[in-house]
């Protein structure tokens, strides 16, 4: 808490306890998402089907796989920083939120290893 | 803090459609996080183990409806089927609408767009963008 002026008063006493930082992270990986996911929703759009050699081999190509694991990284970023806001807005115990939050940073930690994984091991073992 | 005064919620306000837009916002995202990103690890471990692997893949989440088994046990696994069609289709929506609505925060948080009119305007304009995208999407997957 302030020294009694009207700004140190209510700083810090929003439900994140800080934000700025965070805030501009939101925006910089929804930019990041706004290209990488829809270099993929395009790509999508103009595969010729669906098939296993089709897909994955479009998924060995070096700038297709540069750009998922990209995109791995930034949606998953964002999805972290989105559910913690959301998080923070609904659950109000302290030692909840706590649990609530490291259970989000596994999740999107490893969800996010795991995916990059096997993008990774496609391109690498030259499927297709 | 749990004496601390309450903004007055929904039931206060007269809706609009600044707030759909705004609740559209928060539940596309939160589908896109939890099914949208657990359908693309899904997808991309059904690549990287093998065709058998994708082949499972695709026969749960795009099965053909049309040969669908309703006897007996396989009643279930053709629901979920179903289901699992329903969420693709969700989740493509989702990403077109909180793309749409995002970028009405990228406008929002430049300062513009907060007269009335525009606010209104561009809040509906965002949620019918995300519906047309969406059905544009399906239309390219679909002819293309």
């Amino acid at each position: 808490m302030g020294n009694g002026t009207s700004i140190g008063r209510v700083r810090g006493l929003g439900s994140a306890h800080a934000g700025a930082h965070h805030w501009l992270l939101q925006r910089f990986t929804a930019v990041g998402n706004l290209v990488l996911v829809s270099f993929l929703v395009i790509s999508f759009a103009m595969l010729p089907d669906f098939g296993y050699d089709t897909v994955a081999g479009w998924l060995a190509q070096p700038i297709t796989a540069t750009a998922m694991i990209l995109m791995v990284i930034s949606t998953f970023w964002h999805a972290r920083i989105g559910l913690q806001v959301v998080v923070e807005d609904y659950v109000h115990n302290a030692g909840t939120k706590f649990g609530v939050l490291t259970l989000l940073n596994l999740a999107t930690i490893g969800g996010a290893a795991f995916g990059i994984f096997c993008i990774a091991r496609l391109a690498l073992t030259g499927a297709a | 803090m749990s004496n601390r005064p309450l903004s007055p919620h929904l039931q206060i306000w007269k809706w609009g459609p600044h707030m759909l837009v705004s609740i559209l916002h928060r539940v596309s995202g939160d589908g896109l996080a939890i099914a949208g990103l657990a359908m693309l690890l899904w997808w991309l471990g059904a690549l990287a183990g093998g065709p058998e692997a994708y082949a499972s893949f695709t026969g749960w989440v795009w099965a053909d409806l049309g040969s669908l088994d309703w006897s007996g046990a396989a009643i279930f696994a053709s629901l979920v089927k179903i289901v699992l069609k329903l969420v693709i289709i969700g989740i493509s929506w989702a990403f077109f609408n909180h793309l749409c609505s995002g970028l009405r925060h990228f406008v929002l948080d430049i300062g513009a767009g907060f007269e009335l009119t525009a606010n209104r305007t561009w809040s509906i304009a965002s949620i019918v963008l995300g519906f047309v995208l969406t059905a544009a999407f399906w239309a390219a997957i679909i002819w293309l």
